[in-house]
């Protein structure tokens, strides 16, 4: 074979998409599918889990939020392994929102006044390296993450 | 997620074992409302065989926090935390409102 071509045969080999159904009980299905990938990108057992984290926190954001309850659309979950690094997209059809208006949790409030909302926002922030949000109502709402290869926690 | 409890003189152990994410966090909530409506607050919570837990599962461990320490009735403490999972706590700021002990032994002798 021209090396060229299994070159990008090895390439693609390392992108996979799955489509699940938004709905709570798709979650462990998706967590697999991520570790997989995760353990493939070589990162280790912390590292592995935060990524886990991350991913499970905007799928039920997606489940809670972009579609207002479950069964009501589809998440198309895609991963890409690219010199080490993990990318994630996360698609989904729902309703777009705006993540700057999200309010930051106070992660130093007395146990009282802990919030109930915006933790899970906040911990995809504090463990991917890069995190994209794109919404576009043909082409559905896009969370772009990233988890790069040298970040070890 | 599968969880037990056992009752001690001075505290109740609930284990959970698997994930606690979104499907499954209503259910260890119906598990400590359950007791803490009984007037049962001094808790353990044996996190040694979670494999993961959401901020869904957090929120639950926040709320029976809350519900035990109102009125001075009790506390929820943690036990066994794997590694992992108390990154997590860490990451959320978590730390600082619950008390952690190796074993579930050390947790149950601290009531």
């Amino acid at each position: 074979m021209n090396p060229r071509c299994f070159k990008l045969l090895v390439s693609m080999r390392q992108e996979q998409t799955r489509v699940f159904p938004a709905r709570y009980e798709s979650l462990t299905a998706i967590d697999q599918f991520i570790v997989d990938a995760a353990e493939r990108a070589g990162f280790a057992n912390c590292t592995v889990y935060q990524v886990q984290l991350a991913v499970d926190e905007a799928c039920s954001n997606i489940i809670e939020h972009a579609y207002g309850g479950e069964d009501r659309g589809i998440i198309e979950c895609t991963h890409r392994i690219q010199g080490g690094d993990l990318t994630i997209v996360l698609r989904d059809y729902g309703q777009p929102f705006d993540p700057a208006a999200v309010p930051e949790p106070n992660i130093n409030a007395d146990l009282e006044e802990r919030a109930e909302g915006g933790l899970g926002l906040y911990l995809i922030y504090q463990i991917m390296d890069e995190v994209t949000f794109d919404f576009d109502s043909q082409a559905g709402n896009v969370l772009t993450l990233v988890k790069r290869k040298e970040d070890i926690c | 997620m599968e969880t037990t409890t056992r009752e001690f003189k001075r505290c109740v152990v609930v284990e959970a074992s698997g994930r606690i994410d979104s499907a499954t966090a209503p259910e260890l909530q119906a598990v400590f409302d359950e007791l803490t409506e009984e007037g049962k607050c001094n808790l353990v919570f044996d996190m040694g065989d979670v494999d993961f837990i959401s901020s869904a599962g957090l929120r639950v461990l926040i709320n029976t926090q809350k519900t035990c320490q109102r009125l001075n009735r009790g506390r929820l403490v943690l036990a066994n935390v794997p590694g992992p999972i108390y990154e997590a706590f860490d990451l959320a700021g978590f730390v600082a409102l619950f008390d952690f002990y190796e074993g579930q032994v050390e947790a149950v002798g601290s009531f």
